[in-house]
This record gives structure tokens, sequence and C-alpha cells, in this order.
């Protein structure tokens, strides 16, 4: 399947490890990446804060370029921050004619137009809805057997629910369990897994920033997590390379290795964690994590 | 008459007992409310069931509580619906959160809601002079602010509020989308002050976390989440706030490396936050206190090589040719006089009348599904933003 991928700023930034195993992972589930190199960032709300209508025209330029590239599907990217904030702008620029025509009309002194009706998802939905769980049961080399993963979503990709288009017909809420499982992984209930990182306000409250990963963490660690699991990058940002702060912030220690989604995929598939970049990580889940006893399905499963 | 059990959270702090749950099946039509459910099972199992309620029609905002887990108003929550939510086949309703509890489903709204509304002045603050008649005001200035005059003071989105969770000195959602009811008000003389107040106060609208909670919360589509970003436009953007909190610096940096280099180049984002938009940001003394506490952190990244010196040093860019195109758009849309500027809120406007593939649709929506529909590429599919069938949707 050909995507017009849409990596994001921090993939290509503080985690490049998300990025590097995003380009691992595709050729194992017959993904042609066809990257969005000209497009500029969505903004994560903070362009869109500052002005709307700027955030709507740097966006719909984006999916314009999405829809330039030929063949691909549809628009996928790998970032729950960039999910919500694209969305929301593809939002207003669908609902109505009149302001799509006045976008455009910006756009268009280059030569770019928005069509209304883009297709644009995150790894995780793609996976459940395009891939299928059954395929991807199906190219499990490696099942995490007997490894307790907790999701961490990250708000802008389960809420607004109506926003977003899930409902029972599509409950994306539940994907990152369901993907656990069809990894052969065992899915951590926890209080944290729809909760805030805090990283919004890192610049500007910094202790209730901290305070707010702290307490996920730290409920994960209750609930005997071996490690978390987010589609968004800027989640990882306050929950791994933070977490020495977080960790001062809540006052116990805390140790949980946070993983991208397309490194919990890559290990199914039978990567390497050092390919996956998980030694870059802050708190190196190839440390705390022995992932030989861990993942005890072997080479020969699946 | 089908019968529904429920389950519900009992607690009375002046017992010095621990909190409890409680069962009650009680029989009464799917359409009707989870609230008269409860109002059955005290009538006829338990009279010291604590609910308050008043007008069982969705206006007075007393019913607030949590159903399946989630903020809703009692008296709006029909049980087939509350069914649906229900992991093991009984309704569970708890008090809302972010509140003490006074009694069973009943928190004390005046400790903490009330009291932040209290907070941010809720009144209008006349012009001077004042005219011997009515005041007169731009029509789309009134539509505007209706949408937070929606709120019927419920509390859900307090209940659910994240920040509120780890900061309880939070303004919080429902009294910061009442300021931006006298914020947007032409009529208000206060506005600069209202907002230097709340953009100063380290518990003001920069310690809002943008989770969206509220308005996934809120019954009556205000929001909450949506005023607060209008209240930071206004402040960084018409009235250039420079506030102690760095969150003024933190929007017009964010936006203006943005439209320097496309993307955002991440490690100048924190420098510049606090020491101002400049490359030289990091050398003033604000930044600099901030970047030695987070030398750990930095030294740490890099080690790992997840920072390389060079991405801190050097920034990601766009090709050229996009970068011109990125700094045309910044200069159309950001020099737009204050007057022209294009702000749609889909509370008010709603969505186009026209649907793919119905009946009836505009030449417009016609084109637009052709366009959409083939050529191997996107095609507009359901569970895609637009296609709410609800009509004015919550934002
Ligand atoms: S978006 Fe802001 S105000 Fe609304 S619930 Fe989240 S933190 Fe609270
Ligand atoms: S904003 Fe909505 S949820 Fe919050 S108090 Fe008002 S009506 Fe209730
Ligand atoms: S009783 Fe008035 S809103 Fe529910």
């Amino acid at each position: 399947m050909k995507v017009a991928y849409w990596p994001g700023c921090v993939s290509r930034g503080f985690t490049p490890e998300l990025h590097g195993s995003m380009d691992k992972v595709a050729p194992l589930l017959d993904l042609e990446l066809v990257e969005l190199d000209r497009a500029s960032c969505c903004g994560a709300g903070v362009i869109a804060e500052h002005n709307q209508e700027l955030a709507d025209t740097l966006n719909a330029r984006t999916f314009a370029l999405a829809q330039q590239v030929e063949g691909a599907e549809l628009m996928m990217n790998i970032c729950s921050t960039c999910q919500g904030a694209q969305t929301e702008c593809q939002e207003r620029l669908d609902a109505n004619a009149e302001y799509r025509a006045h976008v455009n009309e910006t756009l268009g002194e280059d030569g770019l137009t928005y069509e209304k009706g883009l297709t644009n998802k995150n790894l995780l939905w793609l996976l459940v809805e395009e891939i299928g769980l059954e395929e991807l049961r199906s190219r499990v080399k490696r099942p995490l057997t007997d490894l307790r993963v907790g999701p961490f979503y990250g708000c802008y990709i389960v809420r607004p629910t109506d926003r977003l288009g899930i409902d029972e017909a599509k409950p994306r809420d539940t994907y990152l369990g369901q993907v656990i499982e069809a990894l052969g992984g065992t899915v951590v209930d926890y209080a944290g897994a729809y909760k805030c990182c805090g990283f919004p306000i890192i610049t500007m409250n910094k202790e209730v920033s901290l305070r707010q990963a702290g307490r996920h963490l730290g409920d994960a660690v209750a609930a005997a997590a071996d490690c978390l699991v987010t589609p968004c990058p800027l989640c990882h940002l306050n929950l791994d390379l933070q977490q020495p702060l977080a960790e001062r912030m809540v006052g116990s220690e805390l140790r949980m290795p946070v993983l991208h989604l397309p490194q919990l995929l890559g290990l199914a598939l039978g990567l390497e964690p050092q390919e996956l970049g998980m030694q870059r990580h802050v708190v190196k889940p190839t440390s705390v994590i022995d992932w030989s006893t861990s993942v005890v399905g072997g080479v020969n499963g699946g | 008459m089908p019968e529904f059990t429920l389950r519900l959270r009992r607690y009375d702090p002046d017992a010095g007992e621990a909190p409890y749950w409680d069962e009650h099946t009680i029989e009464l039509e799917s359409h009707q409310s989870v609230l008269e459910g409860i109002l059955q099972a005290r009538a006829r199992f338990d009279g010291s069931i604590g609910i308050r309620c008043s007008c069982r029609a969705a206006i007075c905002g007393s019913c607030g509580v949590r159903i399946n887990g989630q903020p809703a108003l009692a008296c709006h929550t029909h049980l087939d619906q509350a069914m649906t939510g229900a992991r093991d086949g009984v309704i569970e309703v708890e008090p809302m959160g972010n509140m003490p509890v006074i009694k069973d489903l009943i928190v004390d709204m005046d400790a903490v809601h009330w009291a932040k509304i209290r907070r941010v002045t809720p009144w209008l603050i006349n012009k001077e002079p004042i005219p011997e008649r009515e005041y007169i005001v731009p029509h789309e200035a009134m539509v505007d602010v209706t949408q937070s005059m929606a709120c019927i003071q419920c509390g859900a989105c307090v209940s659910d509020c994240l920040s509120m969770e780890v900061d309880p000195l939070f303004i919080g959602p429902a009294a910061l989308a009442k300021a931006y009811r006298f914020v947007g008000d032409p009529r208000d003389a206060q506005h600069f002050s209202r907002l230097k107040d709340l953009a100063e106060d380290p518990h003001g609208i920069y310690d809002c976390t943008h989770c969206f909670k509220c308005i996934e919360a809120c019954p009556k589509g205000v929001a909450p989440m949506s005023q607060i970003m209008r209240l930071r436009r206004v402040a960084g953007r018409d009235h250039q706030i420079d506030d102690g909190n760095n969150g003024g610096r933190h929007e017009r940096s964010f936006t203006n490396l943005v439209r320097d280099y496309g993307i955002l180049w991440e490690a100048e984002v924190l420098p510049r936050s606090y020491g101002g938009d400049s490359r030289l940001a990091k050398l003033s003394p604000r930044a600099g206190g901030e970047l030695l506490e987070s030398l750990p952190v930095i030294a740490k990244a890099l080690l790992r090589g997840k920072v390389t010196p060079k991405g801190v040093l050097k920034p990601h860019r766009l090709p050229k040719d996009d970068l011109k195109q990125i700094k045309r758009i910044y200069e159309t849309i950001e020099g737009r006089e204050a007057g022209e500027r294009f702000e749609l809120n889909l509370y008010i406007s709603g969505y186009d009348e026209e649907q793919e593939g119905a009946g009836g649709a505009t030449p417009d929506a016609a084109s637009d599904a052709a366009q959409g529909g083939d050529g191997g590429q996107q095609g507009a599919e359901a569970g895609q933003p637009g296609q709410s069938p609800e009509g004015s949707p919550s934002r």
C-alpha cells in the first residue's frame, strides 16, 4: 500500500528513533512511504492558538501536497498531535465551502488546491483499518509473550471523539490495546492511558506538566507494566526525555521505558532493539527489560 | 417495563466510613433518564441516597455526575444510552471529580466551581460613558460570545479537567469560558486588564494543557478549551501581552520558527519562550537559568544520540522554494487588518448542508463529490471530519 507519509517535526528532531523505526518497519508491512518533505509543521495547536486561518492554510497546503502524490491511497502520520491538529483544521476546511475557497485562494498563488475529503490516518488507525489485525498477527515473527504493555494514546488522538470519527463502528480509542494483543503482548489496565502527558505546558508551568507525566508513569509502575507504548512523540518527550525530572517531582523512582508504536511493531516483526533505536531513549528499554526472556516466542514462533 | 440496574457510589464524609457501591434494580422505559432511575431507587429502596436535581430538562445544571466514568447530566442521559457504556451490564453512577463530595452524588460546587467563577469577575464592567439608551454593538461580536453564554454551570468540565487534577489552583475550563464571555463583549471596558490578569496568573490561561477533556465533557457545546485558546489569541496577538509564564512568548516563537524554517526547530523553542524571540535568547538570564536546570536532561539526550549537537545548533529546514511559499502564506495572513481576520467557528456556522452522495446536493457539493470520489486517491470515508450527522458540532 502506497501512502503520502507525513513524519512530523519531532520525529526528525528530538525523537529521531521514531522516524528511523518507521522506515525499518514499513517494508515489513508492505507500506510504501512517499515522504511529504515539502510540507510544513502542523502547528501542534500552537499556531492555531495564534492565528486560526494561518494554521488552516498551512495544513491545507500539506493536504494539497498529499493529494498530489500519484497512486497514494491516503495520507499517513505517526504523531497523535499531528493527527489531532490536522484533523481540526480539516474539519473546518471540509465543513464550509466558502471557507475552503478562501483558503484555496491563498494556496492558489503557488498552484496548490486542497480538495475536500482527504483521508489522513495515524499509523495506529491504518494498522487496524487498512492492514487489519489478522494480517498483522500473521506477520509476527516474535510474539511479545509475557510483555506487559500499557497503552498511552495522547489527547489529540482520542478527543474530541466526534471530530476524530471515534464511534462503535470505529472504536479508535481501543486500537492500541488491540494492536498490543495482536502482537502477542499483554495489555496493562492503568489510570493514565487516556490522560495528558503534560507536554503542552512544559514551558509554561513545568511543575504541573511534570506532575502529570510522573503520575501516569507511577500508575503504570503500580500496575506492573514493563513498558508503555505511545503513537505520540510529544508524549514521548515528557514521558521519557523528562522522566528523570518527573521522578524528582513525584519523589519516587520510575524507570518506566516508553516505546514508540513502530518500535513495538518492529520488535514483534523480528527487528532487534538496536535497529529500532531503543538505546537512544533516556530510560533505555534495552537495559530495563531483558528482551531475551520477556519475548519468549523466539524466532520460530508466530 | 424494562429493568435496569444502577450501581451508585455512596459516601457520607460525616459518618467517617469509607465510600462504597450500592446496587438497585429499577423499572423504567429505556428512553427515560438515569436521573429518573436514581429518583426511583431513592423512592422505592433507600431514602438516604443523595442526588441534586431541579429542572430535569438539562437547563439548571444541578444534576452533573459521572456515568460509567464519563461526566454527564443525569437528566440528559437516557437509560438505554447509558447501557451502551456499561461494562458489566450495570450502569455505574459516581459523583463528579475534582470537587469534594458532600454526600453520595452531591459535590461541593461552592468550594470549587463557584469560587473559580467568582475569580474571573463574572460581570460586565461598562465602558464609559454609559449610553443613555442601549449600547449598539456589532451583531457578529455578540454571536461570537453566545457559545460561552450557553454554559449552564453544571461543572462537568471541571470534573474532568486534567490540569486541575494535578493543580487544584488552576482557574479551570468553566471559569475561563466565562472570562471569554466578557473579553469577547465589546461593551466591556476591561479587556486588557482581564487578560493581563489571566495571563500572569500561573494557574491562568497558560496552565491549560490542551487535553480536550472539557470539550468532550460539556453537554452544551461550550467547548471551554476553544474559549481558552481565544483568550490566548487575543492576549498574545491583539494585546501583545508579555506574561511571566512564557505563554505569549512560547506562542510567538513557535509560530515564527515555523515561518523561518518551515518545520519546528525544537531546540530553539524553549530558550526563546523564556528569553524572547531571537537566536540570542539562550543568553538571557531567564533562559540561562532554565537551560541550566534542564542540563542533566540535555546531557543525557546528547549522550544517547537522541539529540545531536548538530540538531541543537543547526535547524532542519524545508527546501528554499517551499520556504518561500510558507513565508508568503504568513505575509498574506498575518498581514490582514484586525477587521479582515477570518475565523471560522463551527458552533455558529455548522456544517454545509451537503453530504456526499446525499440527494439534493448543491452544484458545489456535486463537484466536490466527483473530485473526492475517485481518481485512485483520497476518497472521503465515514469517520472523517465534517461527516458528523448531528449538525452543529461542539467546538
Ligand atoms: S483542555 Fe484545558 S481546561 Fe479543558 S479540561 Fe483540559 S486542561 Fe482543563
Ligand atoms: S462549560 Fe459546559 S460542562 Fe462546563 S459548566 Fe458550562 S455547561 Fe457545564
Ligand atoms: S436537573 Fe437540571 S440539568 Fe439535570
